[in-house]
């Protein structure tokens, strides 16, 4: 047999900052047969903890990975192949691969982030993968790239994707002007002139959605698809409670029951998740930026903004995607553009869809926008 | 991901970013420009450990070099902090407080108390704290409880270098006295700092590790003893949740509380002497707060009741190890 027929199982890169995961547990036994999308093991990182899905069939032949212990990204994890592999030439396979993480470990890293100026204010982003026309993905209110973190890597495999960090945000200029859409959208246009991109395929996440389906109404020749993930802008309700909270909250204890409203699964909301918001929340200017964009999004209680006639109007593939148990923006929004688009409800997902059901999210969006 | 920094430059960076932004914001101490007089501005020290360096060459004048004489100096930053300047007080050991504390204790803490409200100080004095440093009995104490102990000063004591910057950029904006101490063997560790201006609130403690069986209360250069005591154990299979307690006056007690109730059993761990230090006030508060969830003894871990050695050895032997928290752990689990 070659070593073709060896499939690896490895540590998975969750995002541009993460460099190594603890494996909590497995979650099936060797001699399993493994389909794709099952969940292998359990990974917890500084940021977040997730499961390890398959991304090919097979028979697990061999769990390397120890629960409990720490492995850089691509360390091999698990090897899967046919009952004809001898466990010979698994041995071989799994000290090969250790060979060649250790090799890797030696060459020189790329970046992570680049910053570029746009309309007098510094913008972070990341720049994965090869291939047009680009992916740019626009995150939520309070949110930055990293909320893509599960995404952009599988994204980036075909294509290349950006990811910024909109004003006010991030590791962006703090200040965002009048806080309104046209602010934001003219930026994301701006960040594109900046890149000489000419056409893009537009991704956003909740009030990030908002500002992808502006660009697209004010620079029609710009965007190629729209991908609309738990929108702004898709019907009058929205969890202001959470908002205002979300804004306020000055300390840990503060914060974590709004950011656990944003996952159907809490157990998602690590320390290392909520100390980073609010490393985020203490830095000067963020606190007048959230206030400004909140007014701009919400007035008595209710989304100020409605897209459904701009959005349906837009003549590029658009996909809508939604997690049911979305306790901030209700799902039933996904059905807002009728015929216009094509809709995702992912079941059981939160308002973090893209985060907490991943793999999915991703397939859909290579599907319809690919 | 943001850059790492030491906590020596961090100090630096809110110092020079809040006297960017606030042109009242003054910083004055001994040898903090590097002696009025010397050749230039390359050479000069910034500091007796050059945690000023480079700041008088951006801001000139308003960083003042004083004479030898700590209640003179402190007394004008008290002063000037009375009459609407921000200064930053650099007094270079906290051991020297002695000379100055009337200005200290009687004038600065008393001010708002004393004029009806209508007097601000907002004064800080930084200080380096803390043993190990080869320096002997009268350049090595934690004095933190001597100033927690008293009405109208805020004690901070930073672990790391994010925090230092975030607790001493809230030191200038915050309109009281406040007490900033530098654990001297934490100037060159590093952590991811931002770039950018942020505050930390005081009375926000940091827990920095989760753990369901022992809290572990620390601050200063004791949270890196409790994290690896807590590393350690966690090999043994006994989860540690260690809290840093950030600021000591005003203190995050209901983090601490919290996170007895959860875990039931505590330890404190305190480089100050152990008479009415931060770890017998904790663990007195939980004691009062919190009884019926203790499962065991609360134990505290600090140096015994002497002045800090000059030898080595002994000094070595004076400061809390991870070993003896780790002990400590393990008592509060016999019972």
């Amino acid at each position: 047999m070659s070593q073709s027929s060896i499939v690896a199982i490895v540590m998975p890169k969750w995002g541009l900052s993460m460099e190594e995961g603890r494996v909590n547990e497995w979650l099936v036994e060797e001699g399993a047969r493994i389909a794709v999308g099952d969940a292998l093991l359990e990974v917890e990182t500084e940021k977040i903890a997730g499961t390890v899905e398959a991304t090919d069939a097979g028979l697990l032949r061999r769990r390397v990975a120890e629960p409990g212990e720490v492995y850089p990204v691509k360390a091999l994890l698990g090897v899967m192949a046919e009952p004809e592999v001898g466990d010979a030439e698994i041995d071989a396979f799994v000290a090969a691969q250790a060979a060649a993480l250790e090799a890797a470990a030696e060459s020189e890293p790329e970046p992570r982030y680049h910053f570029v100026e746009v309309g007098g204010r510094r913008l972070r982003y990341a720049d994965r993968g090869e291939g047009a026309p680009p992916m740019v993905l626009i995150h939520g209110f309070g949110g930055d790239l990293d909320n893509w973190l599960f995404n952009i890597d599988a994204l980036a495999a075909g294509r290349r994707v950006l990811a910024l960090d909109l004003p006010g945000h991030g590791q962006s200029s703090k200040e965002v002007g009048d806080g309104s859409l046209a602010t934001l959208a003219a930026t994301v246009v701006g960040f594109l002139d900046a890149l000489g991109v000419e056409r893009a395929v537009l991704v956003g996440h909740s009030m990030g959605a908002a500002v992808a389906m502006q660009v697209a109404a004010d620079a029609p020749e710009r965007v190629s698809g729209l991908g609309l993930i738990a929108a702004v802008g898709l019907g009058p309700e929205i969890d202001a409670e959470y908002i205002a909270g979300f804004v306020a909250a000055a300390s840990r204890r503060e914060l974590k029951p709004w950011v656990e409203r944003l996952f159907a699964d809490r157990a998602l909301v690590t320390r290392q998740l909520v100390e980073d918001l609010l490393r985020y929340k203490r830095i000067d200017g963020v606190a007048e930026a959230l206030g400004g964009l909140s007014r701009a999004l919400i007035d008595a209680g209710q989304q100020r903004i409605g897209l459904v006639a701009t959005a349906r109007a837009s003549r590029v593939p658009v996909v809508v995607i939604w997690g049911s148990a979305d306790a901030i923006i209700p799902a039933a929004h996904a059905h807002a553009l009728g015929d216009a688009a094509r809709v995702v409800v992912i079941d059981g997902a939160g308002h973090m869809v893209q985060m907490e059901a991943a793999s999915k999210v991703n397939a859909a969006l290579l599907e319809h926008l690919g | 991901m943001a850059r790492k920094i030491s906590m020596k430059d961090a100090i630096n960076e809110a110092l020079d970013q809040e006297m960017t932004r606030d042109p009242s914001v003054i910083v004055m101490g001994e040898d903090i420009v590097g002696g009025t007089g010397s050749p230039g501005e390359a050479d000069a020290w910034g500091g007796v450990l050059g945690v000023t360096k480079g700041l008088y060459a951006k801001h000139g004048d308003r960083l003042m070099d004083t004479p030898l004489s700590e209640s003179a100096y402190i007394g004008a930053a008290v002063g000037a902090a009375a009459c609407g300047m921000r200064p930053v007080a650099e007094l270079m050991f906290i051991d020297f407080m002695g000379v100055c504390l009337d200005e200290i204790f009687n004038q600065a803490a008393k001010f708002k108390y004393m004029f009806g409200g209508k007097a601000q100080t907002p004064v800080v004095i930084r200080a380096m704290v803390g043993a190990g440093f080869r320096a002997a009995a009268q350049h090595s104490q934690m004095l933190t409880p001597v100033f927690t102990h008293i009405p109208g000063l805020k004690v901070v004591c930073p672990s790391n270098a994010y925090d230092a910057k975030g607790l001493l950029i809230q030191s200038i904006r915050d309109n009281d006295p406040v007490i900033f101490c530098e654990h001297k063997n934490l100037y060159a560790h590093e952590t991811e700092v931002p770039d950018e201006p942020y505050a930390i609130p005081f009375a926000e403690a940091n827990v920095v590790r989760e753990g369901g069986d022992v809290t572990i209360v620390a601050y200063g250069l004791m949270v890196h003893r409790a994290t690896e005591a807590a590393d350690r154990l966690a090999r043994e299979g006994v989860e540690c949740e260690v809290v840093d307690l950030r600021t000591l006056s005003p203190i995050d007690m209901d983090a601490v509380l919290e996170s007895v109730e959860g875990t039931g059993r505590l330890v404190c761990v305190d480089e100050a002497s152990p008479r009415c230090s931060i770890a017998a006030d904790v663990s007195a508060q939980v004691a009062q707060h919190a009884f019926k969830a203790l499962k065991g003894p609360v134990q505290m871990v600090t140096p015994p009741h002497t002045p800090v050695p000059f030898s080595p050895a002994l000094e070595d032997l004076y400061i809390p190890s991870a070993e003896r928290v780790m002990e400590a752990v393990r008592a509060t689990m016999v019972a």
